[in-house]
């Protein structure tokens, strides 16, 4: 029985990714506006539309709450503006981040490709052992819609990139910490294994 | 650069239903949105676009469930627009499942709405729609030439191309990008409903004048002409409506014809 809690910080479009949740095979799927009011859960997803200071701003009461569900393991899938949000700051606010993962947020190559960043591109695996990643073909297709990317100098964490006019960090993991930059949600039959890789985590924690 | 052109089916939504007209006018009735989305999906469209034409007030209630029956089937990400004027007409939509939110008319009438939206949605879900129209008189600010001949430029018309605005689509493109729109739609009313090509001249206008992605509109009438606009520019998608509803070809065929000949494409 596997119970996700998506935390709605008012980024929108929560509904496509509840019902991919759902599809691919989890049992309770509940969206909460305050983490104070969660019961128990297997897994946490921090959505990601938005901008950069809002969201920071609307995720400060549950800043300290949220800190301590990843303290307890508890599996973490972040995306996009989501996953950005972990790291020390981001170019598109003047807020600062959540500071959970080091590294900064900056905005795409704007000389040399189109921002945003809107369509299919393909990721490379650089670490075969990822969790979220299992079953996945190298030069899978993902789906992205961004104007900004992370910058970590802590490359161990970055298991597969893109290339958008400089190699992006596509997905980031980290114990039971998982970003993508691309939407998995939307992103066809490799999202949907992905969506079910992370439920297989939650699903092995408890 | 990796990133694939993408093949877009459109639907043109009224009072829930899919429908397909020829030159902003003359409406035939096709089908249920939903199947239409989950057939696209599986055929590997890359994304969908809904077009809401309903003229009624009930629109906006029946176009939130349209929207949410579709986000709960596919996997793939979706735009929806028509008759959006405000924030909360977009928010609703947004919320309701559509990935990306595309304004036409209401961004011409009232242009602070785009970083409105942007500001709180992101730049990344606003899609400014613009259709767009030769004209021959003179006081455009693009011209082109058509053998020649006589000089044209194309004008933004609104409510669903009845309307002329005499702003220049060159100059209202630019304006929307440094408004913060995160795409531009572009629909040719000269070529939509021929099936005789894109506007391969107004495409690549647009395309050369602009940093944010384009979708080329209007005209498609074989995988030929997909192939055409991919060559010929640098728009990023191509859309397309009665050669898939109308059982012309499929989306898998049209793909993988573009990749035989060299489109990086998603397949």
């Amino acid at each position: 029985m596997t119970r996700i809690a998506i935390f709605d910080y008012g980024a929108g479009n929560l509904f496509s990714l509840k019902a991919a949740l759902e599809r691919n095979g989890a049992k309770r799927v509940v969206v909460i506006h305050d983490l104070g009011k969660l019961e128990s859960v297997d897994g946490l997803v921090l959505p990601g539309v938005g901008n950069f200071d809002p969201a920071i701003i609307s995720i400060q009461r549950d800043k300290e709450l949220l800190f301590k569900l990843i303290d307890d393991g508890i599996p973490l899938l972040a995306i996009c503006l989501g996953m950005e949000m972990l790291f020390n700051k981001s170019e598109e606010g003047t807020m600062e981040g959540l500071n959970i993962l080091n590294g900064e947020v900056i905005i795409l190559p704007k000389k040399k490709v189109k921002i945003p960043h809107v369509g299919w591109n393909n990721i490379k695996i650089r670490k075969k052992e990822s969790k979220l990643l299992k079953d996945i073909n190298d030069g899978s297709w993902v789906y992205y819609v961004h104007s900004y990317h992370v910058s970590t100098k802590n490359k161990s964490m970055i298991v597969a990139s893109s290339d958008y006019g400089i190699s992006i960090p596509a997905v980031i993991e980290k114990g039971n910490l998982f970003g993508t930059q691309f939407h998995p949600e939307k992103s066809g039959d490799a999202g949907a294994i992905m969506v079910r890789n992370f439920l297989r985590v939650c699903s092995e924690k408890e | 650069m990796p990133l694939a052109k993408r093949i877009i089916p459109c639907l043109d939504v009224e009072n829930g239903l899919v429908v397909k007209g020829v030159h902003f006018r003359e409406v035939k009735v096709a089908g249920d949105p939903v199947k239409f989305a989950e057939k696209y999906s599986k055929q590997g469209a890359d994304e969908l676009v809904f077009l809401d034409i309903t003229a009624s007030q009930e629109r906006r209630e029946t176009m939130k469930n349209v929207v949410r029956s579709v986000a709960s089937v596919i996997d793939i990400p979706f735009t929806v627009g028509g008759g959006i004027k405000k924030l909360e007409d977009a928010r609703d939509i947004l919320l309701s499942g559509a990935d990306k939110v595309s304004i036409n008319t209401a961004a011409v009438k009232n242009p602070e709405l785009i970083p409105k939206l942007t500001s709180i949605f992101g730049r990344q879900c606003i899609v400014v729609a613009i259709d767009a129209k030769r004209s021959y008189y003179d006081h455009g600010k693009n011209f082109f030439e058509k053998n020649g001949k006589k000089r044209y430029w194309f004008e933004v018309r609104i409510f669903g191309g009845k309307e002329g605005t005499g702003i220049d689509a060159i100059e209202w493109a630019k304006k929307v990008e440094s408004l913060g729109a995160g795409e531009i739609l572009l629909t040719s009313i000269d070529a939509d409903g021929t099936e005789r090509g894109y506007d391969i001249n107004l495409t690549k206008a647009i395309c050369q004048t602009l940093n944010i992605p384009v979708i080329a509109s209007g005209g498609c009438g074989s995988p030929k002409h997909i192939l055409d606009v991919f060559k010929n520019t640098d728009v990023d998608a191509a859309l397309a409506a009665s050669i898939f509803h109308y059982k012309k070809s499929t989306v898998d065929k049209v793909k993988k014809y573009l990749k035989k000949n060299g489109i990086l494409i998603r397949v």
